[in-house]
């Protein structure tokens, strides 16, 4: 039997704003429990909500960097149910009237095609606080300094039928949402975390399965393992005679199982309607124009530009555009450089990238900056150094041991192009090895890398390759 | 002293002839001989109230006294005010003490005047009889066998008994109105978002609305100069300029209109309120205004819509009373979902429970669209019969409340009787309207009768006009209870 996975993502992305959606409380990670949490976040008797319209502003950017329909009117509703972390006994979001409509999108490219995820909507809410049951001897404590922390929950139609995409469309997403200067993306500490809907259906059916939810799923990693294992699980159920219940389930990386939290039957009604203590949120159009001039240009945009303007391959202008910072990074070592953008994206995705890793930083803090890459590369272009050598310079760039040109100086790692030079070296070898000149000349070509090393070797690397090979194949042919 | 009215007793202390720690002890003497009798106020602190007087008699030495400053007001406990518990009547706040002020009470902190106490009132709000007090009964001073209305049933008592020159109250469905009516008082509720609910305790968010409670309607606009005013801490509150309330008091009632709503005066109005109602009106038209009939053909609906939308809202609001961070916990228990059924099965009475079931009821899936949202469609067709009867008068006149005050526990078993007596005023905090109620006569068994007076938005100013007017020419509102011992 062939089956097809179909697979919907529901993301939660903290809005950075500098206090709660709706009281005054900093929203800072890290602080001492219960210190960021007011008398509004505690659910005092008498207190109001008091919208933080920084939320909006963010919320409408993404809506319009993924081409959605803005609402011009949006409702906070109340989600009732008890839980202890959950001061209010219900939890404002938007329901019938979210922020941002339908009509977003967003691009995904996985391996060799790209492919269009539909957007169905984005709301505001708010966070809970934290339960926690470690510590506190058969008791649990409530930390409420999350409670009221503004989201943005981003729902994607059924459009994604393997992990691989799904993975795709999370990192876009998580780009996006950096990119554009709305959530700070840290998922070690749940500013961006995603449920993943998956079901399975036999290939060319049209009804969809009967899906189960994942709930928090803060890794790509874990989202790509916990769909999988749902996958495999779905189809193992089905194809064993079984049925597919609609439920909740958590991912166990520890085992990387997922496990079921509760059924729809055991589910809670809610019990939705709109909040009372808050008007309607309007936002004109005015507003929203507003918002839409400031936006920086949109990776996808930047992404087309980079393959016109640069003739980067879509890979590397992809790779190019993986955030802001890169993008920004790229573009102006390219502009130093003046011509050769590829060379540039040669470097940024090899040699920076991998130093920028090995030492946990990001492109933004790069101790090598874009002025500073760009001028070794033009050491390349203009034959002072080899490839080769520019890696050994970029290594003590790196170090912090100066300029490109300081460094090829004061290491002298200028490349010999003096063919008077370069010729001595070779009549050395060629002196050196009688009997693989004899060789070579009689038709073993492939002995020809042989000298090309041995000449490499004795000029210390130095040597230009081109003239290099030029020389010896003259003097080869004798 | 205790019938001055308010402007008098500013002159006292302007003019030093009283100090109001000299004022302040006075009323907490009587609050000490009647309160026993009434079970008006919940907390006193005289410490606490006589520091403020002291610092009150200190600000007006200095020149610095506003028109309140030194007089003393009784606060509903509905108002959280910092150092005082605010119990809203419940066991669950039984022992609850706000770090903040409500709006109200800042104001009136700002301007100088004293707290009293916090007055006895119907658990969260929910009553009109003052029955459903954690705290007990609240007894009506014209006959302490009777209830004295509700909610705001102890801010009433205590003026209507001269416990306090003047206190505040909430209405969310009559509760100011209507035991203002029952006691012989003045009480207005403004227009919906013209006082800021901050620090107020909710009971039902989109109706729940502050208002003053006195002898007249003259020391209703003083008070209401000090309440009102744009918070930006509730979202609900009105961005508008401040006004003073007494600016149109002394303004003749000649061409006033004021209709009367048929259904106001039908099936269910008892003779002797009818009686009383019909006096004042002819009072009035001798005060120069001329009287048309109206009709509000959706006010038998009020009710119902009242106790779908109310309990929706309710049932929500008071989820945060579950035990975890402040109030009352049950004692013994075993799971977090039995931790919250023992607290919250006996810290609420019957009433609230009642209404929260409702509320929880008309919210669930399945029940939402034929109640909820039928129930909101239909507070817009009340609110479009105002604003067509507004179109043919000023004002609207009517009974307050069906019948004088009834016997304690005459309806205790009998919600719907009870709910019953709140049907003139319940369309109004559907509509967001001013309304007021103010005492014309008493009934057969000499128990006071109130005159309700709706306006149209943000009119409190003419309504206190009219108010003011009647007040000039009748005496009613000077009429004591037995029990205040005076004359």
């Amino acid at each position: 039997m062939q089956w097809e996975v179909v697979i919907g993502l529901e993301t939660h992305a903290q809005l950075n704003t500098a206090s709660k959606i709706f009281s005054g409380a900093a929203t800072a990670y890290g602080a001492e429990p219960n210190t960021q949490a007011c008398a509004v976040d505690l659910a005092l008797p008498g207190v109001l909500p008091v919208f933080n319209r920084v939320a909006a502003e963010k919320s409408v950017r993404f809506g319009l960097a993924v081409g959605a329909r803005i609402n011009r009117k949006s409702v906070f509703e109340r989600k009732n149910y008890f839980y202890p972390d959950l001061p209010k006994g219900y939890q404002m979001t938007q329901l019938e009237l979210p922020i941002v409509a339908e009509g977003g999108k967003l691009r995904i490219q996985v391996g060799e095609y790209e492919k269009d995820i539909r957007i169905t909507r984005a709301h505001m809410e708010e966070d809970a606080g934290k339960s926690l049951h470690e510590d506190f001897h058969g008791m649990t404590g409530i930390d409420l300094n999350r409670a009221g922390t503004p989201l943005i929950e981003i729902v994607t139609e059924p459009d994604m039928s393997s992990s691989a995409e799904a993975v795709a469309y999370a990192k876009r997403l998580h780009s996006l949402v950096r990119w554009i200067g709305i959530c700070d993306g840290n998922m070690q500490e749940g500013s961006f975390r995603c449920d993943a809907n998956v079901s399975v259906r036999l290939k060319g059916t049209d009804k969809l399965g009967t899906r189960c939810e994942i709930k928090n799923l803060n890794s790509f990693k874990f989202l790509e393992k916990a769909i999988d294992y749902e996958v495999r699980r779905q189809i193992e159920l089905i194809e064993d005679g079984g049925r597919v219940v609609q439920e909740t389930r958590l991912y166990d990386p520890d085992r990387d199982e997922t496990r079921s939290m509760r059924s729809k039957e055991e589910a809670n009604d809610y019990r939705y309607f709109p909040d009372p203590d808050l008007l309607p949120l309007v936002v004109s159009d005015a507003y929203i124009e507003e918002i839409r001039s400031a936006l920086p240009e949109l990776p996808q945009a930047k992404r087309e530009r980079f393959m016109g303007e640069y003739s980067l391959p879509a890979y590397d202008a992809g790779v190019m555009t993986a955030s802001r910072e890169m993008a920004d990074y790229f573009e102006a070592t390219a502009k130093e450089l003046g011509g050769e953008a590829k060379l540039a994206a040669n470097w940024i995705m090899g040699d920076l990238s991998a130093a920028l890793n090995k030492d946990g930083k990001d492109v933004a803090d790069s101790p090598i900056s874009s002025a500073q890459l760009a001028s070794l590369l033009k050491r390349i272009q203009d034959n002072t150094i080899s490839g080769k050598i520019a890696k050994e310079v970029f290594a003590a760039m790196w170090n912090g041991e100066g300029e490109a040109d300081a460094i090829i100086e004061a290491k002298g790692l200028k490349q010999v192009s003096d063919s008077g030079a370069i010729e001595k070296i070779i009549d050395e070898i060629i002196a050196a090895n009688p009997g693989q000149v004899a060789e070579y000349r009689s038709g073993k070509d492939r002995l020809f890398g042989f000298f090309v090393g041995q000449a490499m070797k004795a000029s210390k690397g130095k040597a230009n390759p081109a003239q290099l090979n030029d020389i010896l194949k003259q003097k080869l042919a004798g | 002293m205790l019938n001055a009215s308010l402007k008098e007793l500013s002159a006292l202390l302007a003019a030093k002839k009283v100090s109001s720690v000299e004022l302040t002890q006075t009323f907490l003497k009587r609050i000490d001989e009647l309160n026993p009798s009434l079970n008006a106020f919940i907390t006193l602190d005289a410490d606490k109230s006589l520091a403020q007087a002291h610092a009150a008699d200190e600000r007006i030495a200095a020149g610095k006294a506003e028109l309140l400053t030194g007089i003393p007001f009784a606060q509903k406990d509905i108002f959280c005010a910092k150092d005082w518990l605010s119990t809203c009547g419940s066991k669950m706040l039984a022992n609850f003490s706000a770090p903040y002020d409500a709006h109200v009470i800042e104001q009136f902190n700002r301007a100088g005047a004293v707290n009293l106490g916090k007055t006895n009132m119907d658990e969260f709000a929910m009553g009109s009889s003052n029955e459903t007090s954690f705290f007990g009964k609240v007894k009506n001073p014209w006959d302490v066998s009777r209830v004295p209305g509700g909610s705001s049933g102890g801010s009433a008592a205590a003026v209507a008994a001269r416990l306090c020159p003047a206190a505040t109250g909430t209405d969310t469905g009559g509760s100011i109105r209507q035991p203002a009516a029952l006691v012989g008082i003045t009480g207005l509720k403004p227009t919906y978002g013209t006082v800021s609910r901050y620090g107020m305790i909710a009971f039902a968010s989109s109706l729940d609305q502050a208002g003053p409670m006195a002898r007249s309607a003259e020391d209703c606009a003083l008070m209401m100069n000090v309440m009102a005013g744009f918070d930006s801490r509730d979202s609900t509150s009105l961005e508008r300029e401040k006004e003073d309330y007494t600016r149109d008091l002394n303004q003749p009632l000649r061409g006033l209109k004021i209709g009367l709503p048929k259904e106001y005066f039908a099936e269910g109005l008892s003779a002797d309120v009818a009686c009383a109602v019909d006096a004042a009106l002819a009072e009035y038209r001798k005060l120069g205004a001329e009287t048309v009939e109206i009709s509000l053909p959706n006010t038998r609906l009020s009710i119902p819509v009242y106790y779908v939308l109310a309990p929706a809202e309710a049932s929500s609001n008071l989820a945060r009373y579950d035990g975890v961070r402040y109030g009352y916990r049950a004692p013994e228990y075993g799971d977090l979902t039995d931790m919250y059924q023992k607290t919250r099965a006996q810290g609420f009475g019957a009433e609230v429970k009642r209404r929260i079931m409702i509320g929880t009821y008309v919210l669930s899936a399945g029940y939402y669209d034929a109640y909820y949202i039928q129930a909101q469609k239909l507070r817009r067709l009340i609110a479009q019969d105002f604003e067509a009867a507004f179109k043919q008068c000023d004002v609207i006149m009517g009974p307050t409340a069906p019948t004088t005050a009834f016997k304690l526990g005459e309806k205790s078993d009998d919600p719907v009787s009870m709910y019953l007596s709140d049907i003139y005023t319940i369309a109004v905090n559907l509509a967001g309207l001013p309304g007021m109620s103010v005492p014309c006569g008493f009934g057969e068994n000499g128990l006071p009768v109130g005159l309700q007076i709706v306006g149209n938005y943000f009119a409190e100013a003419r309504m206190l006009n009219v108010a003011h007017q009647y007040q000039l020419a009748t005496d009613w509102h000077l009429r004591l209870p037995p029990l205040s011992g005076e004359e």
